[in-house]
């Protein structure tokens, strides 16, 4: 008896973490396993309509500011192909910087300005000393045409990388 | 040396709760884990040492 | 390498012996790499120009991710060759594997929401590659349970091996998440089609601290399968005369 309730029970809990494993699995099949939309996808079509959804992109040099209200940070969402407004009321993450990758949770308002109710920030892959993405960015700037030369800042780029952070 | 002195290094300029969290944890587990194999080694010898002296006896008086 | 003495040392008889003389040579490479590792990731290595000092999570967390994924495939291998031959030593040493590749799936997950939080602005995110390795997790986990849940050992290692092998799809999915959908999770910073994206202090530090770790595990499992072997076949005569020895 007691061999085949261990039995039982052993089945029972490779169905629970299977059932587990694939309740994980669909709900990010649902999604398309995709994190973010880009705004190509969004103008496209493609982002579920009048449901919480995230963007993701670059944000565009020069349009971070905050509104009159003092709290709501409003910036632009690129993929350099189009573009989408946010506003964002909260704290941004650290490495949140014009020019770089984010992605924001939230809504796309018939007005066209998606209003995020967290705001993420997504970094590339490359790590280097300050000094090294100056000098890389200075090349960039010169227009050296350096093929090794990543773009670790995407064109357009304005600031030196390495602002000093606290 | 990268570090200009000791309490640089402790604060990882700002992230020291996060760094010292990854590094810290990931050693505790990788000081337990050898350190429990270790002890299973230990009593598991024994306790077939054990079972085998008893087995031994068992056979001695029939 | 002739086919006889492969052969001899698939036998746990030879293979315990042999494995406890091993097991001081990877402790020793561990502490070599580990020294060396450490000393370049968190002494030497600059900052870096986005991160700042978080960045040196990296010294962790990828070593811990890539053994996770590269132990389940190890453990498959074996798990597998168990399955297709009746080998003795292959269902122990994917007994061996799996707990430290358990363990490493849990430091690449911790590390990687420490380091989420300050640079991301999350401790978790359910993107593609974020949700695949917790999935591994419970695939080791999965496999543990299983096999400690039947008390045949030859059909524990038969269901286990079953798991681990219908387990193996995820590897893939894992490594190449970033790549196949848009993940918050960024790319890879050293893959064998591209050069590293990393300085090379960086990429030295990183590496080695991932040998010192394969290394790590190749010592755990070589214990944990000597406890494993001795638990098997103590009633062969090599186990008796060991213990009785002691």
């Amino acid at each position: 008896m007691k061999a085949r309730h261990k039995r039982i029970a052993l089945i029972l809990g490779a169905l629970a973490a299977l059932g587990l494993i694939a309740a994980f699995v669909l709900n990010a099949l649902n999604d398309n396993l995709a994190f973010f939309y880009s705004p190509t996808d969004v103008k496209d079509g493609k982002a579920p309509q009048n449901k919480v959804f995230r963007i993701g992109g670059l944000v565009q040099n020069g349009t971070l500011t905050r509104q009159p209200d003092g709290v709501t940070m409003a910036f632009v969402v690129t993929d350099t192909i189009h573009d989408i407004p946010v506003r964002y009321k909260g704290i941004l993450p650290d490495l949140f910087q014009e020019g770089k990758g984010v992605v924001a949770q939230g809504k796309l308002g018939e007005d066209g300005i998606f209003t995020a109710n967290e705001v993420l920030a997504k970094h590339d892959e490359n790590y280097m000393p300050p000094e090294a993405a100056q000098a890389l960015e200075k090349a960039h700037q010169a227009g050296s045409g350096d093929a090794g030369a990543k773009t670790v800042i995407p064109a357009g780029g304005t600031e030196p990388a390495a602002a000093p952070r606290k | 040396m990268y570090w200009n002195s000791f309490s640089d290094f402790i604060a990882m300029g700002g992230y020291g709760l996060y760094v010292w969290g990854s590094f810290g944890v990931t050693a505790l587990v990788m000081i337990l884990e050898p350190w429990i194999v270790a002890r299973q080694r230990r009593t598991t010898e024994q306790r077939l040492a054990r079972q085998l002296r008893a087995e031994a006896k068992m056979e001695q008086q029939p | 390498m002739s086919s006889i003495h492969w052969f001899k040392y698939s036998a746990p008889s030879t293979f315990y012996p042999l494995a406890g003389k091993l097991i001081p040579w990877f402790w020793a490479l561990f502490a070599g790499f580990a020294l060396a590792g450490l000393w370049l990731g968190l002494l030497v290595a600059p900052t870096d120009f986005q991160q700042g000092e978080g960045y040196r999570i990296i010294f962790v967390h990828v070593g811990a991710s890539w053994m996770s994924m590269f132990i389940y495939l190890v453990m498959a291998f074996w798990a597998g060759l168990g399955l297709a031959f009746n080998t003795r030593l292959s269902g122990m040493m994917a007994q061996a594997l799996a707990p430290t590749g358990a363990l490493f799936a849990f430091i690449s997950l911790w590390t990687g929401a420490l380091w989420g939080k300050p640079m991301w602005g999350a401790w978790w995110v359910w993107d593609a590659r974020l949700t695949s390795e917790l999935i591994l997790l419970f695939l080791y986990m999965g496999f543990i349970a299983l096999t400690h849940a039947i008390d045949d050992t030859r059909r524990a290692d038969k269901a286990g091996a079953i798991l681990a092998l219908v387990g193996v799809v995820n590897v893939p999915i894992i490594y190449f998440s970033v790549k196949w959908w848009n993940t918050l999770h960024q790319g890879a910073s050293v893959s064998l089609t591209k050069a590293p994206a990393m300085a090379s202090i960086m990429l030295w530090g990183m590496l080695l601290c991932a040998l010192a770790m394969w290394m790590y595990s190749i010592a755990v499992a070589l214990m944990r399968v000597r406890v494993i072997i001795l638990e098997r076949e103590r009633h062969t005569d090599w186990v008796k005369e060991l213990l009785s020895s002691r």
